[in-house]
């Protein structure tokens, strides 16, 4: 039962101010997932909370603990590295036996379980006497995995696990990462990736983060759903939401914006009567854009790029703005560069941002 | 199917013309250096080698006569019956020689590989400045052997030198001592100079291999609770070593071969006496080129088997790869 608790973790090298104060709750047993692009001190947070560099201001805790000083094999915590970082001279079993032998206070026969227990979950029995450079990338990153369950961890860390492997075996780890997560229902795991899908599937929350600040937390779908910003919004899905500028009509009872080179919709979001004037962002998810022949449209133009996907087709439409409208239509309808087409969604489907980029809620 | 099998025929043709080309350019590359090689190391050596077997004599080259192994080992047998052997092989002052060379090359090597160590692991720390340290540890391995060997010998002189002076002002002895000259210090004075010149070499071999070492393995260590000690034991060495090999067994050599120090430090001292001391003394001082050539010719012959054997029992990897 080890809950994580961030209060204002901010970290400096010299001059260079990576994280700016992060405040977070992580509850115990939770996937926590850090996202986000490459820089915005993801990786960092991780190295802080597994003790790994010096927290610069603000308090950490586990398990109601500050561990600020604490060494990070005090901190109940197993971190999977990148690299595997496994120890190129010693077998599999040696790997994973390491940290316990020199620990003290195991057993001989404790150690031999728990690796064996360890090696089985993983399935990797077979190569428990091979060194780590007769095995293949799939394997290592299960060896790493393995020597962090042999720890017996409060905390599970994963530093990009699975950027070294190829597509295939990426998904196939993923899903047994998450059945890993299943199958220890008591530790808590935080995951960093820049990998929106391994976020959107592995997190029970995930946790944006952008320029060393956090962009928002929740659960995977409300992130899609209800971007609390901008940065949030074009960042989860793929591809990204097509925003175009635009103008606030009206606000209240009757909402309704006017996007660049489009005719005035109406929007289903709390939008205050007194914005009404103002400027924002108009949004839309590719995937929730169709053609459409009927009268009402969103958006009008030419077809430019035609990109088939094989389960989907993505269309990118000039519609006078400066970047085309991107729309992810299924793959059986027939459309050609240069066509002429309408897209429409359901209102439900609309985001509008205000100036700042924060989003209107919606309704 | 068809048209792959028509590719294939001329593509595996060409494939072996292109390594026939690529044979011949690397060839092409070696050749200069094999020919200076041959040259200035295989042409010498064979030189040498030849002469050990003749009665040679530097003020007469030209009349030497072919001696089969009389310079290594002969005898004769007196009318009484007695059998006096002659030669390298049985001469005391050569393999007292061999055993000064031996002696030396073994804590000095020893001692090089233990300092070479500590420097490197601080070189390996990262900390402000490494950059300068790292150019100044090598300063007295840049310096010439010769500069290096006189000035500590200026520094170990009995009367004027410095080193007695700041030993008596600190009580440590009640004398000055004669450093280079009294035959219980003079391996002293040489494995000290030895030591402080090529400490630095053996620590920037060794800091190459403590590179190559990926960091993250020492985090993994981190969080797995390892004390750093035990790190250093368990992981740190055991991924070093194919490095330390190499350096052990280039230091190896070196010191096995020792001349240029000795003779400026303590020439003429039986007790630091080397074997490329002996065979210089012979081949120009003595007058006895072929005894002398006989004592190369053997130097070469040790310092080979030393090697052979270091590299068998070693293991020395010279791949590079774990």
């Amino acid at each position: 039962m080890a809950g994580l608790l961030l209060r204002g973790i901010k970290k400096t090298y010299g001059t260079v101010k990576v994280l700016h104060g992060i405040d977070l709750d992580i509850k115990s047993g939770e996937f926590i997932v850090f996202v986000g692009p490459s820089g915005c001190g993801k990786s960092t947070l991780l190295r802080l909370i597994a003790g790994l560099e010096d927290i610069t201001a603000g308090t950490l805790q586990i398990d109601g603990e500050v561990v600020n000083q604490l060494a990070p094999s005090k901190r109940g915590i197993a971190m999977v590295f990148q690299s595997y970082a496994l120890y190129p001279h010693m077998t599999v079993y040696d790997n994973m036996a390491f940290g316990m032998k020199l620990a003290k206070g195991h057993s001989q026969d404790e150690i031999d379980k728990r690796v064996r227990q360890a090696a089985d979950v993983l399935q990797i029995t077979p190569y428990l006497d091979r060194l780590p450079k007769q095995l293949s990338g799939g394997q290592r990153q299960r060896v790493a995995i393995g020597r962090a369950i042999v720890r017996d961890p409060k905390v599970f860390l994963f530093d990009e696990p699975l950027s070294n492997l190829d597509a295939a075996l990426r998904v196939q780890t993923r899903i047994e990462i998450n059945k890993l997560h299943e199958s220890m229902p008591g530790v808590t795991m935080i995951y960093v990736t820049h990998d929106q899908v391994e976020a959107m599937t592995l997190a029970d929350r995930i946790v944006v983060l952008n320029a060393g600040r956090v962009e928002q937390v929740g659960a995977p779908m409300e992130l899609y759903h209800n971007p609390d910003n901008l940065f949030v919004a074009r960042f989860l899905g793929s591809p990204s939401m097509n925003t175009i500028p635009c103008v606030i009509e009206s606000g209240g009872s009757d909402p309704r914006v006017k996007p660049d080179g489009c005719a005035s919709i109406p929007v289903k979001a709390t939008i205050p009567a007194s914005a009404a004037g103002t400027k924002g962002t108009f949004g839309v998810r590719p995937e929730d854009l169709e053609i459409t022949t009927g009268d009402f449209s969103i958006f009008r133009g030419t077809v430019d790029i035609v990109e088939q996907l094989g389960e989907v087709t993505l269309i990118y439409v000039d519609v006078g703005t400066t970047e085309p409208v991107v729309a992810k239509i299924a793959n059986d309808i027939p459309v050609a560069k240069g066509d002429k087409v309408a897209l429409t969604t359901e209102l439900r489907h609309l985001h509008v941002f205000d100036e700042k980029g924060i989003a209107y809620p919606r309704t | 199917m068809a048209v792959a099998e028509t590719i294939a025929e001329p593509a595996a043709q060409a494939g072996s013309d292109l390594l026939r080309q690529r044979v011949r350019a690397a060839w092409i590359f070696l050749a200069p250096m094999l020919i200076v090689l041959a040259l200035v190391a295989g042409w010498p050596l064979l030189r040498s080698i030849y002469f050990s077997f003749t009665n040679a004599s530097l003020t007469n080259l030209e009349a030497r006569q072919w001696i089969g192994f009389e310079n290594y080992l002969s005898w004769i047998t007196l009318k009484s019956g007695k059998t006096v052997y002659d030669g390298l092989l049985v001469d005391p002052l050569w393999w007292k020689s061999v055993w000064n060379t031996v002696r030396f090359t073994i804590v000095s090597v020893t001692l090089e590989t233990i300092f070479g160590m500590m420097v490197a692991l601080v070189l390996n720390a990262d900390f402000r400045g490494r950059g300068i340290v790292r150019a100044a540890i090598l300063v007295p391995w840049a310096i010439p052997t010769i500069v290096s060997a006189k000035m500590w010998a200026w520094m170990l002189n009995d009367q004027f030198g410095i080193i007695n002076d700041i030993l008596l002002n600190l009580g440590l002895i009640s004398q000055k001592i004669a450093w280079t000259a009294n035959p219980d210090t003079a391996m002293l004075a040489v494995l000290i100079v030895d030591i402080w010149k090529t400490t630095p070499f053996m620590a920037l071999l060794i800091l190459a291999g403590l590179q190559m070492i990926p960091g993250d393995i020492y985090e993994a260590a981190k969080i797995d609770g390892v004390n750093p000690v035990k790190v250093f034991w368990k992981v740190t060495l055991p991924l070093v070593r194919p490095a330390l090999m190499v350096a052990i067994i280039f230091r190896m050599l070196d010191a096995l071969r020792i001349f240029d120090l000795i003779y400026v430090l303590t020439a003429n001292n039986a007790q630091t006496k080397t074997m490329s001391v002996f065979a210089r003394e012979n081949l120009f001082d003595f007058d006895k080129f072929a005894y002398g050539s006989a004592a190369s010719t053997m130097l070469f012959l040790i310092l080979t088997v030393i090697t052979i054997l270091y590299i068998i029992i070693g293991k020395v990897n010279f791949e590079g790869g774990r």
